[in-house]
């Protein structure tokens, strides 16, 4: 601070209004700070803590007792007898589980005539404490009773279900860690062909989009009839549904009904039928080629905005000077978008690289066309070893770190935030 | 480049390539219109074209500009124009394509070598030529590239299947079968549900641009207008978590909503849509907020208004093309959502419409199903973008790079 500064002499504490106003920020921001931490920061937590776990995609359903019950013979006037049945399973074929008990209502005017040493009735309570089990435990409850009173056995027994409970250590919040997941994802020899696969399509879409979002930004920066309908199509790719264009390609580009195919053939350009997603390496340019597709809109949105923007005086002074068009291009339009152009690049870069769906969608990861985010969902899904899922997810996340701040130095300076 | 600026040299040259691109639109608009076989022919389309090149600047007027129409036109009927017709190919298609051939190469091609000489040019009339026809081709490319798609998308949704697998690229329709042609409509809202389905992505996106609403603004207004310690760390962080990919979170958020039974729940995914938008709306909305001139606030603040009220009764009126549009936006991520839909619900009765389009993905389903599907996802959120186009390009400008 220095001696002129205004600031001089006042005090480094806040005075109250500015207290309250800075409580105000936080009180409107808190809904928002807990949803964020909710979704985002717990979760990529697990996921640093799942990466470390041997876990499988089964291992999600923690392991239950499972109870059928059924009564074997009638109920149907005083005096009659009937065995009650709860036939008694462990879920899982190989898990524990600790302290399995059975509550079930008894119906007035029942009576037991043996019961099973583990199991009381009590105020019209059936209690069974069936202590451990081992994975694949099974076994049987039999009880005969014997009606006291008029009794049917649909509207007594069967309205209440029996209620199973037991303790099962889930693999998710024990201390049992590995770091198998990490070796086995480093040491697949596919691990590289997925880290160049992922780059290539990163970088040829960002690279693509942005030309040809360039290039369509071009055109429309004049104006004439049609250009708002016209700019309005041009978005098309990217507000549809990906879903809905992705299907569209596929059915397109089909070796055997799509229309590519029999205009080529017709053409004259092909001889037979090319498997545009099913071939190595077409079907990652094909991937890469639709990503360009879909996001030059993007691309183009944003520098038709800046192009907009440039002041036409400059312009005109070029013009005096005799520049010819080419030349005013590249040596005056094109220094002023550079910032948007780089600003655009670095986030279409983070965000291309995170893409998922449309590689799934278009190819399943097959083909030559597995990259990092579809890797996850292979790992944990198609090969249900969702620790090594996740370790691909640390992978990814670890990445996307390093991009960020490179990121947010570029950026700070470019919008001054 | 010297040697090219000639214009006996450029004319020919830009008439050959003006040529090529002219046959090759329409012989592939007439293949996917009829069926039948169009090709453009490279040799001729290139002779032909420099020819007509050639001529236009020789001498640039409209005698010859009709001339040069009237002869292509024959040519394409003679045949030896520019187009490769099928020997099957009835007369007015033909001439349908012989004529479109001749329109679409000369009119263009008369105002891309407009004031260019027979003789030297200089750079200016040279780049200004090449410029026109890289424009014209790029009307064409892109106009090509955007619709093939969704014509093909359109048009498989009215077919059935053993037409389609007949010719793949007759799409002509039947018009006698009059209603008929829906018929894959018809079933996917009677046998496969999806009036439910569009039912349920409506209100689960209005639901989330709701939701989204109530948790960005105050935090947006509190980044763009309070001073807080943090401020700056804070709105970092919103691009920051703007950039985690949802495959990274959807594994957790798989694990715990299996957990806890959220999983297969509407809940859970109302609960999950809106955190993925939050940040983009509020970054957007922050924006917005920072362009608003403080003094009327602050008008409001010395009349006696607290913070609260400042907000509800000035900023919101202020921004509320900004929250339109940002609310557009919102809806349409939520609309197109496919991967949480996709992990999260296995119920038929409970999905989404990205959800019962990817059921439909099935070899025992024809794919005209699929197609209709795909066709009733679109059309909402285009009409919907269409209508409000102005709101919606201004809202993905003001801060969502997101895709």
């Amino acid at each position: 601070m220095t001696e002129n500064s205004p600031n001089r002499g006042l005090p480094k504490s806040l005075g109250p209004l500015a207290r309250r106003e800075e409580h105000l920020a936080w009180a409107l921001l808190l809904p928002t700070l807990c949803a964020v931490a909710l979704v985002v920061i717990l979760p990529l937590m697990a996921i640093f803590w799942i990466s470390f776990k041997p876990i499988e995609l089964a291992d999600l359903r923690a392991p239950v007792p499972i109870v059928k019950e059924d009564l074997r013979g009638a109920l149907q006037t005083i005096g009659d007898e009937a065995v009650l049945r709860y036939r008694l399973r462990n879920s899982s074929q190989s898990e524990f589980i600790r302290d399995v008990t059975l509550r079930d209502k008894w119906p007035d005017g029942l009576e037991a005539l043996s019961l099973d040493s583990r199991c009381t009735i009590s105020s019209w309570n059936l209690v069974c404490a069936l202590g451990d089990w081992n994975g694949g435990h099974r076994e049987k409850i039999q009880i005969t009773v014997k009606a006291r009173k008029e009794f049917v056995f649909e509207n007594s027994l069967k309205s209440s279900a029996p209620i199973m409970t037991g303790d099962a250590t889930s693999i998710l919040t024990n201390f049992e860690f590995t770091t198998k997941n990490f070796v086995r994802i480093f040491d697949a020899a596919e691990f590289f062909n997925v880290l160049w696969v992922t780059f290539f399509y990163t970088i040829f879409g960002t690279i693509g989009a942005l030309l040809v979002g360039l290039f369509a930004a071009l055109l429309l920066n004049k104006s004439f009839k049609g250009q708002s309908v016209l700019r309005g199509l041009y978005l098309f790719p990217y507000v549809a549904p990906v879903i809905a264009v992705a299907f569209a390609w596929i059915l397109l580009f089909d070796p055997f009904s799509g229309s590519a195919n029999s205009l080529l053939l017709q053409m004259g350009v092909t001889q037979q039928a090319i498997n545009f997603f099913g071939e190595r390496p077409l079907a990652l340019i094909m991937v890469t080629v639709f990503e360009i597709w879909r996001y030059f809109p993007l691309s183009f949105l944003f520098i038709l905005a800046r192009m907009q923007s440039i002041d036409l005086n400059m312009y005109e002074a070029a013009d005096m000077d005799g520049a010819s068009p080419f030349q005013k291009f590249w040596y005056l339009s094109m220094p002023q978008l550079m910032g948007i152009l780089s600003v655009l690049f670095l986030l279409r870069f983070i965000w291309t690289f995170n893409k998922f769906d449309d590689i799934f969608l278009l190819t399943g990861g097959n083909a030559g066309t597995r990259t990092l985010t579809v890797n996850v969902y292979e790992q944990a899904f198609a090969m249900s070893n969702i620790g090594a899922g996740a370790a691909v997810a640390v992978l990814i996340f670890c990445c996307l770190l390093i991009f960020s701040i490179f990121f947010l130095k570029f950026f700070s300076r470019e919008e001054g935030l | 480049m010297n040697s090219l600026r000639f214009g006996f040299v450029t004319g020919p040259l830009l008439g050959g390539a003006w040529m090529f691109i002219v046959t090759l639109s329409i012989a592939v608009t007439m293949s996917f219109a009829t069926g039948q076989a169009f090709a453009p022919d490279l040799g001729r389309s290139l002779i032909w074209g420099a020819v007509t090149g050639f001529a236009l600047v020789l001498r640039h007027n409209q005698l010859i500009l009709g001339g040069l129409v009237l002869s292509i036109f024959a040519l394409s009927l003679l045949p030896y124009g520019p187009l490769n017709i099928g020997s099957d190919v009835v007369l007015i298609s033909t001439s349908i394509a012989g004529l479109l051939v001749a329109l679409s190469h000369a009119l263009p091609l008369y105002f891309i070598l407009l004031g260019l000489q027979f003789g030297a040019l200089n750079r200016h009339e040279f780049e200004t030529a090449i410029i026109r026809m890289l424009m014209g081709f790029g009307y064409v490319f892109f106009t090509a590239i955007v619709l093939i798609p969704f014509y093909v998308m359109v048009m498989t949704s009215l077919k059935s299947q053993s037409e389609l697998l007949q010719n793949p690229l007759d799409f002509s329709l039947d018009l006698s079968k009059g209603w008929g042609l829906l018929r894959s409509y018809h079933e996917l809202f009677t046998d496969f549900n999806f009036g439910e389905y569009l039912w349920t992505s409506f209100y689960i996106s209005v639901l989330t641009v709701l939701i989204t609403l109530a948790f960005s603004i105050p935090g947006a207004y509190s980044v763009a207008r309070l001073r807080f310690r943090g401020r700056s760390t804070f709105s970092r962080s919103i691009l920051l978590i703007y950039m985690v990919p949802m495959i990274v979170l959807a594994l957790p958020i798989y694990i715990a909503f299996s957990k806890i039974g959220l999983r297969n729940s509407i809940t859970g995914i109302v609960l999950i849509y809106p955190v993925t938008t939050i940040p983009v709306a509020l970054y957007m909305l922050q924006g917005y907020f920072r362009a608003l001139p403080s003094e009327v606030e602050e008008a409001g603040l010395m009349d006696g208004l607290n913070r609260l009220a400042v907000i509800w009764k000035i900023t919101l009126p202020l921004s509320l093309p900004a929250i339109a549009s940002v609310s557009l936006y919102v809806f349409m991520i939520a609309w197109n959502e496919f991967l949480l839909a996709f992990m999260l619900l296995d119920d038929p009765s409970k999905f989404t419409l990205t959800r019962g389009i990817a059921s439909l993905n099935s070899s025992e389903i024809p794919r005209q199903h699929l197609m209709a599907g795909s066709v009733i996802a679109t059309l909402p959120i285009m009409v919907l973008f269409l209508g409000i186009e102005r709101f919606m390009t201004k809202g993905l400008t003001a801060g969502s790079v997101k895709g």
